[in-house]
């Protein structure tokens, strides 16, 4: 079943070619001008070369330590939400019901988070942590347990993950669901006839299945979780103190808090080379798998 | 059996909780609110639902971000259906490059191109506009709509494509005629995916408006004022933002789990 | 190794059943020996998949008893039951090579180190798989799977016996026979109960010693194939098995003679005057034979079939459409021919069931 080849292809693929080149080439071409040059304020610019990127990827100096404190929080942050998601997830799935009205009333429940806006989202976990007016704030002290995330550092990392968990784990749970309902009967009740147990279920048939849609959703979510923005920066505002910066919120404080136009140039290009990187070694794992399977 | 409902009535329990408590805190009154913890409205208000209907620069916000959302959704899959067609049916120079590199835009962080498009867009004089919000958009919504089109498309047997050119069809009255027609499930899916991240985005729709087209999760913003917060409106406001989600949802349940395997199971 | 009793057995899959419409499987008694090789033949949605996961225990019957060598096993899961299945699609679990594939059912019941490796060999050996042992399942060819599905089944040395759901549906045609001679070979070699569920005559006919002909939920025939061929017990049967199926022709009959739109046609045993809407006579292409004119019923000749083996004609009876041999020899001069009927074929039918005459 090879493809043929047709050149002509390219006509069809032209509009996109385009629009994306519009809108991604243009602006990156915009980011790397800056990023080699300097700006002392209204439109005087100085060719500055490597320097901020020199400066970036130096630890010692101020601009290379934000740097990475935000990349090693970032790290942490999607180690944290994908070592919590992805179990949770696969659990949430198996847990589905299979037939009959709970399965659409489930699914439109499951996907509800993934549909509120990012801000809102922050906006609930920001009323629902509150420990004066938010549920969950509020019952957390009451049991005795200092919880405070506009204060204190590990509330406020709590309150992210949570929210994170809360906003996300739907969408791998919906992916596994999904490559569980593709498994025929026959793997079941063949199964039970070999008489295997749950746990032999699971590892031999319902996770070779749900392999490739769980890749998927771990790339998504490294990738997203990577890139978070909206969410903790309406909770925490990436505080207290930097606790809660991530390279993103940091990004964005630099370009257009303090309009320093050539730092935050040259962080863009470099984050966007890490999540370039990162996303070409899913791609290509996924790629391998798929011609694997024929 | 048992585990598993204890499972599932526990994760719901934990997704339902803070939206009720969204609603909760809708439904009081700013002095209820800040006089102390109440598990249910005691004094059941609806005043600040009306505020926003009655006022224009509240509900204005949600017709901004629904025409950027619907602007959006038609330009994505328009552009991507005939480029989805050309990934899964032929091979051609650089197309694993090529499809690489739109994937990688679908990856790309907001934040990088919040300058540059506000650059861009001010330079072309889109900015302040749906089309401004709407072109952005289309960095992470074209490529996915071409990667999830490209997979229910995959899934169509290329016999269908032979036969029908066997029957003398043209390639736009074909494609029009009986391959979409063929894939309107995967369209579905696929709006529904562009309304989503398109609905759900804040961070350049905020950067490419000011005043005219102020998405509606922008105008939330405002309900700080010197007076301290407004909560009860600011959660008005949230649960408004959840409803036409919501109404999303249940019209494509039943494609829901197929969908978001985005073709590929 | 195991005889099975089904002891008024009958299923439903709604709750309260008003009707025999709301039965998928109506209500049977039956005991099948052991070591037989039994086929459940009818077209799909008869009941015999529905009756198949009833002996595997996948699906527990609303009314009745199923025994094992007379022991009640209706309420017993699937896994205690010693029963294989092999289903319609072959099941290989695609993480595993060959071998562990083989050794898996008999790793869940406990079984370790060379008892394992010497029944999984044993087995792989009998199948043809030995080649194979350590590849993966999933680079397999659709037969080797399905072989792999039966050897899970082998594998285990208590099985009583092996259930097969249509399982050559989704073998290549030149395949299939191979794979069924080797069926037939082992439940020879290892003297195990077999059921075979298809829909296919000729499968059922050649892989059993006992075809149990279901329609609408009933069995409505059980017995060697060649009975089956020659007696069917009721109209269904002989319209579903032969290709073409028998010939049922509307007829008044008295006594031992039969009339087909003012016809007569002998018959070998006498039969009392029927009491029932609809009497039929049915007889097979294969025992009516085409005769010149005169020398028997007359028939119009509308159309002769050159089969290669065989010549079949179909032709017209008083109106009325059905087929019949023509012999080597006979030439062929116009339309108008006659037909002769081997007299101990041609059954009488009551409402399609079979009418039994009185001998001699």
């Amino acid at each position: 079943m090879d493809k043929p080849v047709n050149q002509g292809a390219w006509l069809l693929v032209l509009p996109v070619l385009l629009i994306v080149a519009f809108s991604a080439i243009v602006p990156l071409m915009t980011v790397v001008n800056y990023s080699v040059q300097d700006t002392f304020g209204n439109n005087q610019f100085f060719w500055n070369g490597i320097g901020w990127y020199q400066e970036l990827l130096d630890p010692s100096t101020d601009l290379g330590g934000r740097f990475f404190d935000a990349l090693w929080r970032n790290l942490l942050f999607s180690f944290l939400i994908l070592a919590i998601e992805v179990p949770l997830g696969i659990a949430v799935a198996l847990s589905m019901p299979r037939q009959g009205w709970r399965v659409a009333a489930t699914l439109v429940v499951l996907a509800l988070p993934l549909l509120i806006p990012w801000n809102v989202v922050g906006t609930i976990w920001q009323i629902f942590a509150r420990e004066d007016i938010g549920l969950l704030g509020w019952v957390v002290n009451h049991l005795g347990i200092p919880y405070n995330y506009t204060a204190d550092p590990l509330s406020a990392w709590v309150t992210i993950v949570t929210m994170d968990v809360w906003h996300w784990t739907s969408l791998v749970a919906l992916l596994c669901y999904a490559g569980l309902r593709s498994i025929p009967d026959a793997f079941y009740q063949a199964a039970r006839i070999d008489g295997a147990s749950r746990w032999a279920i699971f590892r031999n048939i319902q996770l070779p299945k749900m392999r490739r849609v769980l890749l998927i959703a771990v790339l998504l979510r490294f990738m997203d979780s990577f890139m978070i923005y909206t969410e903790p920066f309406v909770v925490t505002g990436g505080g207290p103190g930097n606790s809660t910066t991530f390279v993103s919120i940091d990004l964005v404080k630099l370009a257009l808090g303090q309009f320093d136009l050539g730092k935050a140039a040259a962080l863009s290009i470099v984050y966007n080379l890490i999540i370039l990187a990162v996303c070409w070694v899913f791609y290509t794992v996924m790629t391998r798998m798929d011609s694997g399977r024929s | 059996m048992l585990r598993a409902r204890i499972v599932l009535g526990l994760y719901i329990g934990f997704l339902l909780l803070p939206i009720y408590w969204l609603v909760n805190m809708s439904l009081k009154t700013n002095s209820e609110i800040v006089s102390g913890l109440t598990l249910w409205p005691h004094t059941l208000t609806f005043e600040n639902y009306t505020k926003i209907f009655t006022d224009p620069s509240w509900y204005s916000g949600y017709i901004n971000s629904l025409q950027y959302v619907a602007l959006n959704t038609v330009l994505s899959i328009a552009l991507a259906l005939p480029a989805a067609y050309a990934f899964s049916r032929y091979r051609f120079v650089g197309d694993k490059h090529l499809f690489f590199w739109l994937l990688s835009n679908r990856m790309a962080p907001p934040a990088v191109f919040a300058l540059p498009f506000f650059n861009l867009y001010s330079a072309i004089g889109l900015f302040d506009t749906p089309f401004a919000v709407a072109l952005a958009h289309c960095l992470f919504n074209v490529p996915l709509a071409v990667w999830i089109l490209e997979g229910f498309m995959s899934g169509v047997p290329r016999e269908i494509d032979e036969t029908a050119y066997l029957d003398g069809y043209g390639f736009p009255h074909f494609f029009v005629k009986i391959f979409t027609p063929l894939v309107a499930s995967g369209i579905g899916v696929t709006a529904f995916f562009c309304f989503m991240f398109s609905w759900v985005e804040l961070l350049l729709a905020r950067t490419l408006t000011s005043v005219d087209t102020k998405p509606i999760a922008a105008t939330m913003t405002r309900t700080v004022s010197a007076a301290g917060m407004d909560w009860g409106l600011l959660a008005a406001a949230g649960v408004l933002t959840i409803v036409p989600g919501a109404l999303v949802i249940w019209f494509v349940r039943n494609y829901i789990a197929k969908g978001f395997a985005l073709g590929r199971v | 190794m195991a005889r099975i009793d089904l002891q008024n057995l009958a299923h439903s899959y709604v709750p309260k059943p008003s009707g025999p419409g709301d039965y998928a499987l109506k209500p049977l008694d039956h005991v099948w020996r052991q070591g037989g090789a039994y086929a459940l033949l009818g077209p799909s949605g008869c009941g015999k998949t529905t009756l198949l996961n009833i002996i595997s225990g996948l699906l527990v019957p609303s009314e009745g008893r199923v025994l094992f060598d007379g022991r009640d096993v209706t309420a017993l899961p699937t896994e205690a039951r010693n029963i294989a299945q092999v289903f319609q699609f072959p099941v290989v679990y695609d993480t595993m090579t060959v071998y562990e594939n083989l050794a898996f059912p008999l790793r869940n019941r406990g079984l370790r180190g060379p008892a394992v490796d010497a029944r999984v060999r044993e087995i792989a050996e009998l199948l043809d798989l030995t080649p194979d042992l350590k590849h993966r399942g999933s680079g397999l060819t659709a037969d080797a799977k399905q072989k792999i599905s039966l050897g899970r089944g082998l594998v285990r040395p208590d099985v009583a016996a092996i259930l097969f759901d249509e399982p050559l549906t989704v073998i290549d045609p030149h395949l299939k026979w191979e794979l069924r001679s080797k069926l037939k070979a082992l439940h020879r070699a290892l003297d195990l109960t077999m059921i075979y569920v298809t829909h296919d005559q000729t499968e059922a006919m050649t892989f059993a010693d006992t075809v149990v002909v279901m329609h609408d939920g009933a069995v409505v025939q059980m017995g060697r194939p060649q009975e089956l061929f020659e007696r069917p017990a009721h109209v269904f049967v002989g319209h579903f098995i032969g290709s073409p199926g028998m010939n049922v022709l509307p007829a008044t009959v008295y006594g031992r003679s039969a009339h087909v739109g003012g016809h007569e046609i002998r018959l070998a045993r006498g039969y009392p005057p029927i009491d029932a809407g609809r009497v039929e006579i049915g007889v097979r292409p294969e025992f009516a034979t085409l005769a010149p004119a005169g020398s028997g019923v007359p028939v119009r000749v509308r159309r002769i079939d050159d089969l290669g083996r065989v010549r079949l004609a179909k032709v017209e009876l008083a109106g009325i459409p059905m087929a019949a041999t023509v012999p080597e020899a006979m030439p062929l001069v116009g339309d108008e021919a006659s037909l002769t009927f081997e007299r101990e074929m041609v059954h009488v039918y009551a409402d399609g069931h079979l009418v039994e005459g009185e001998a001699a």
